[in-house]
């Protein structure tokens, strides 16, 4: 038994001096090998008496045993020092910066028409277009305005060189003219198929797109953006219009306690004609909305004049409707608190990041409009 | 157009506060723009009186006067030589803001004098232009009473007329729809008529459509000069500067009654008879006057012209501005009275061709009551008479009125139909009457007769709007609009949705939105493709943005070099909008639009700059978004327009005729006409040439999932240098449209073991066996078909 406890004590000590993988390997197979020590001694059990096997095999089998897991733990252990010292070799320094990477943003201009527009889809509004060059009769004639009348200088229209059939086109002051496109019977199909034409009653469009006149100061730019909407069916009155927009507006500037009122007006295209303001306070220099006991005008709005109803082929007699038309990139300003409307064209990237919403901001009825 | 509340007290009966009034007006579609109240400028000056005024010790021309003040009495220095014991003045403390001087006052001593305050004259409260030494006031006036009080300063209403109310730009007018609107009781507007003692010495006369009517009367022996206190006041509150007598009655009953008049001065004018006629062209081009204001006017034949001498010597523009040489001065004993009516539109067109902008000009631009020229005449007489005397002559008058409007047949139902509001008949008729309309309600639909000062009423719509403003658009009923079907996938067309997921799959990808003018200037869109005179624009803002641009690339490229001149050059910016190819509707197309300027600040890790590549992974990412079949995609290299770089560009189309886009570098010769330092990237799609997928339902195909690992197989070419790899690829891809999944280029070479001008194209080629596995005699015909493939294209399998 002495044999065996020398022989233990020995491996057990070359095992813990075992340097590598390959001192390890060295030492099973002199140990527990075809021709280890241990396997030697193994071999002896078989020419034993039984009653000297009783006492020896498991004397032996154990050393086998305990010498086979201490080389284990010891290759385990030296494989763990090893990967320590290889991962130790690889240390990146996570302080260097990331590459950049750019962050892109929609302007808010556009994100505010996304907005309203999912408010008005809500409402069961649908989207009609029509194109920035008009004529005469789309953007002044069949909108009602008097020939020659003040209301049309009032507009500061950019106009084109008259054309060798001597008409002369225009870019169009407003999107109302899309309301013509829209109503109005022909016998031809819409120049192009984005082109709204002849919807038949009952209406319900919004019409977002680019406007132009010849202006610019703070408030003002020679492009901007309006959205007009048009809802045209029996019955449809004043109190449906005011219910639209307040509607509108609650959901639109997303604060608690929006007021608003509407006033008489002129525009040529409705009649009774209405603007409607909303409640704010100017007294910090900046127009807040929400609060306070001023008054902000946001939109002209009104019935749609029998007149352009005549004009469309609709009989006013038995179809009646509101039109409204509200400057975008105004409502934008106003909501998210652009101080300066021609900084919305400049683009300046800083400007556009800053004042710019996520891709993954788009209007969702779950999580709010921006 | 400007008034006051004692003015406007004149027509109405009423107790109202200015800010009732305001709100009234608002809510009854006059635009108040905003109120000047004279009072709170003046808030901190008050009355005080000079007890003592003794020599300063040190200054010739100061004193040192004691004054009661509303703080009790104070020891105040004062420079102006009226300052005297017992004066009635306006006295303004230490702390407040002296306007005239633009000063707020210290407490310093004067030449060694301590002054508690200041003693003000006019000029320093800005309540006249000059002023001669301190206010002297009446000595009734207690210590301590506001100034503006003690000036009898009064808050001037400021507000806007839209243009289908000319009745609104004289006082009576607002008068009565205040009175309408519930403010007080309208007083008597009827004129008194004032007999004439003889026959009018000038007669009158109209000449075809340069003038519908014009009445007039001779007034003689006048005695003209300054006007009475209260007229200059009434006029110089509302910001009119005082004349004559003469001159501020007809200015008076301008913005009272919303009537020009004008006065000539009898012993200037030449013959007997007044012709108002057009103007005339002669041999040496169009007549001239010197107007009232001094300048002189070109009188071309689309003119109103008023004429003496028989029609040979052009007097007065018609309803624009008298001539100088007829005008009234202080010397003035006879004159002619004249109240006429001119078209508005005409009226309007001289005012604009001769850049006038008068009061007169203003209203009969926009209309004037046709059926009170002569009122306005007696109005005019009786004020003349009353303060310059004379004696008036019978009325003469030429020409015939505008006819009355027309009655309206309305229903009052209507107001319910139209505005949803439950009005009274009776109440609508009482709104409809105090605006002076006239009712006919015995029947129904009743009888509507719009009074001739509201042109603007032609419809029962109109009819409406008048009950409704009146009654106050407060209240009407909020009302739900009622529920109708609604489309089932949403509201936008394939194209609106197209540019709302361009604009966020472009903003996730790192780019800027941004929003660039639908112009550019003439020689940029030239060089993009676009420029034709019909895209001109005739008035444009700026010659630098006078024309439709024809791309969204240059507006973006320019603003990548702002962005770069302002220190910030790594730009990323898209764009969805407009171009134009000609001025037709269906000319117009809709872009999406990106440049890529990469300026990434310099790495530790030497990662290379974004480059067209980056920009076209972009665009293929964002054509697969849209819904555009990617994979039928043709990249003609080399084939797109003259602004991009020749030989590192490309367009993308299903074929020649169905181009969906162009990218590439932007060429260096346009960027240095955009003044923009390269490269710039850029692409451009368009909208409308992406085909709209085919209607199918929610449901999806079954998806391919292979049971088989896929096994890929790498091939080399060598090919003609100048050959696209795409080529290549794309045949090597269609030798076994089944098995063959992809084939993608991993390796362009040049170089050592390559032949001069070829090069060495290396492809991974993706298998994907279908029902079962491949086997080596497969696999090996396979090859033999790509290779065949690749010679079709020009390439050599290298050995």
């Amino acid at each position: 038994m002495t044999d065996l406890t020398t022989l233990e004590a020995e491996l057990s000590a070359s095992i813990a001096g075992a340097a590598d993988a390959a001192a390890i390997e060295a030492i099973r197979v002199a140990a527990l090998g075809k021709s280890g020590s241990i396997s030697g001694l193994l071999k002896t059990l078989g020419s034993m008496s039984p009653d000297e096997r009783r006492e020896a095999g498991p004397a032996i089998n154990g050393l086998r045993d305990r010498v086979a897991a201490l080389l284990a733990d010891r290759k385990a252990a030296l494989e763990a020092a090893e990967l320590d010292a290889r991962l130790a070799a690889e240390t990146l320094d996570l302080t260097l910066p990331a590459p950049p990477r750019r962050k892109g943003s929609v302007h808010p201009t556009m994100q505010v028409m996304e907005e309203m527009t999912t408010i008005f889809a809500e409402m069961g509004f649908q989207v009609a277009e029509g194109p920035d060059i008009e004529d005469d009769f789309h953007n002044f004639t069949a909108l009602n305005f008097p020939e020659k009348h003040p209301a049309r200088e009032m507009h500061d229209t950019f106009f084109f060189n008259p054309g060798l059939d001597g008409v002369r086109k225009l870019l169009r002051t407003h999107t109302s003219p899309v309301q013509v496109r829209a109503m109005q019977r022909t016998n031809q199909p819409p120049a192009a198929p984005w082109i709204a034409g002849a919807i038949e009653p009952p209406i319900r469009i919004i019409v977002p797109g680019r406007t132009y006149r010849c202006d610019s100061d703070a408030t003002h730019t020679p492009m901007f953006h309006q959205m007009e909407g048009l809802v045209i069916d029996k019955g449809i009155h004043m109190g449906h219009l005011k219910w639209t927009l307040e509607t509108f507006i609650a959901r639109f500037f997303e604060v608690a306690g929006v007021v608003s009122r509407f006033r008489p007006h002129h525009f040529p295209f409705t009649e009774p004609s209405a603007e409607m303001d909303i409640g704010c306070d100017r007294s910090g220099g900046e127009v807040k909305i929400g609060t306070g006991d001023d008054w902000l005008e946001i939109l002209g709005c009104g019935m749609v004049h029998p007149n352009v109803l005549r004009q469309c082929g609709i009989d006013p007699d038995v179809y009646q409707g509101f039109a409204f038309g509200l400057g975008i990139d105004r409502l934008g300003m106003l909501k998210y608190g652009m101080p300066d409307l021609r900084d919305m064209f400049e683009s300046d990237t800083r400007w556009l990041s800053h004042y710019g919403f996520s891709a993954f901001a788009a209007p969702n009825p779950a999580t709010g409009l921006s | 157009m400007k008034f006051t509340l004692s003015w406007l007290k004149d027509h109405l009966d009423t107790d109202a506060t200015t800010a009732r009034v305001v709100e009234a007006m608002t809510m009854a579609g006059l635009e108040v723009e905003h109120v000047i109240d004279p009072a709170t400028k003046l808030a901190p000056f008050t009355v005080a009186r000079i007890v003592e005024a003794v020599q300063h010790p040190n200054a010739d021309r100061l004193r040192v006067c004691q004054v009661d003040t509303v703080d009790g009495r104070k020891e105040i220095v004062c420079g102006a030589p009226n300052a005297r014991a017992g004066l009635t003045t306006i006295y303004a403390p230490i702390g407040s803001y002296v306007p005239g001087l633009g000063v707020t006052l210290v407490e310093k001593p004067v030449r060694g004098v301590v002054s508690n305050g200041m003693l003000c004259s006019a000029a320093e409260m800005e309540t006249a232009e000059e002023s001669d030494g301190i206010l002297e006031l009446s000595d009734d006036l207690p210590v301590g009473a506001p100034a503006a009080t003690a000036l009898g300063l009064e808050s001037v209403i400021d507000f806007e007329v839209t243009p289908n109310r000319p009745d609104w730009l004289g006082v009576a007018g607002i008068a009565r729809d205040l009175s309408a609107a519930g403010l007080g009781k309208l007083r008597d507007l009827s004129a008194t008529p004032v007999p004439g003692r003889f026959a009018s010495p000038i007669m009158v006369s109209v000449d075809g459509e340069a003038c519908r009517q014009f009445s007039g009367r001779f007034i003689r022996g006048v005695k003209n000069g300054p006007s009475p206190a209260w007229l200059q006041a009434r006029l110089k509150a509302i910001g009119l500067r005082p004349i004559n007598t003469l001159v501020d009655i007809t200015n008076l009953i301008t913005h009272d009654r919303a009537r020009p008049l004008h006065v000539y001065d009898a012993a200037k004018l030449v013959g007997t008879r007044i012709i108002a006629r057009l103007g005339r062209h002669g041999l040496n081009g169009d007549e001239h006057l010197i107007a009232l204001d001094g300048k002189t006017y070109e009188l071309t034949p689309d003119m109103s012209v008023i004429s003496d001498a028989d029609g040979e010597r052009p007097v007065g523009i018609g309803g624009v501005m008298g001539g100088e040489s007829t005008g009234c001065s202080d010397d003035t004993t006879d004159v002619f009275l004249e109240s006429a009516w001119f078209d508005p539109i005409r009226t309007a067109q001289t005012g604009r061709v001769a850049g006038i902008t008068s009061d007169a000009q203003y209203r009969f631009a926009r209309g004037v009551d046709t059926h009170f020229l002569v009122g306005g005449l007696e109005l005019a007489t009786t004020l003349i008479l009353e303060l310059c005397g004379g004696e008036p002559s019978e009325v003469v008058v030429a020409g015939e009125s505008l006819t009355a409007p027309a009655p309206v047949a309305f229903d009052p139902a209507y107001v319910k139909q139209l505005a949803g509001l439950e009005i009274p008949p009776e109440k609508s008729a009482e709104i409809l009457e105090k605006l002076g309309f006239r009712i006919e309600t015995s029947g129904n639909p009743w009888q509507v007769t719009p009074p001739t000062w509201r042109r603007d009423v032609e419809g029962k719509a109109d009819l409406v709007e008048e009950i409704a403003r009146i009654a106050g658009y407060d209240a009407l009923p909020a009302t739900p609009l009622p529920e109708t079907p609604r489309p089932a996938g949403g509201v936008l067309t394939v194209r609106q949705d197209r540019a709302r997921t361009a604009r966020r799959a472009l903003a996730a990808a790192g780019y800027n939105e941004a929003i660039t003018w639908s112009f550019t200037r003439n020689a940029i869109a030239r060089m993009f493709g676009g420029g034709a005179d019909a895209l001109v624009l005739a008035n444009p803002m700026s010659a630098d943005i006078d024309t439709m641009r024809p791309s969204v690339l240059p507006n973006l490229i320019e603003a990548a070099g702002r962005n770069a001149r302002r220190g910030f050059p790594d730009v990323a910016l898209f764009e969805v909008g407009p171009v134009f190819g000609g001025d037709q509707p269906q000319d117009q197309r809709l872009a999406i639009a990106a440049v890529l300027a990469p300026h990434a600040p310099r790495g530790w890790d030497k990662r290379p700059q974004d480059d067209l590549f980056t920009l076209k992974a972009d665009l293929l990412a964002l054509l697969e978004e849209l819904g555009a079949p990617v994979a039928s995609l043709q990249t003609a290299q080399g084939a797109a327009s003259s602004w991009w770089h020749p030989g590192r560009s490309a367009r993308l189309q299903l074929g020649p005729k169905a181009v969906l886009a162009e990218f590439g570098e932007l060429h260096p010769a346009v960027l240095k006409a955009l003044d923009v330092d390269g490269p710039v990237y850029g692409f451009e799609i368009w909208v409308e040439a992406i085909p709209e997928p085919k209607r199918k339902g929610k449901t999806r195909p079954a998806a391919d999932l292979p049971a088989l690992m896929p096994l890929g197989r790498d091939f080399a070419f060598l090919v003609d240098a100048a050959r696209p790899a795409g080529d290549l690829a794309k045949a090597v891809a269609g030798a076994d449209k089944a098995l063959i999944a992809s084939a993608r280029v991993f390796d362009v070479y040049q170089g050592a073991g390559v032949p001069d001008g070829h090069k060495s194209i290396a492809l991974e080629v993706a298998i994907q066996p279908r029902e079962k596995t491949l086997t080596d005699a497969e696999i090996e015909a396979l090859s033999a078909r790509i290779v065949a493939a690749a010679e079709k294209a020009g390439g050599r399998l290298r050995g």
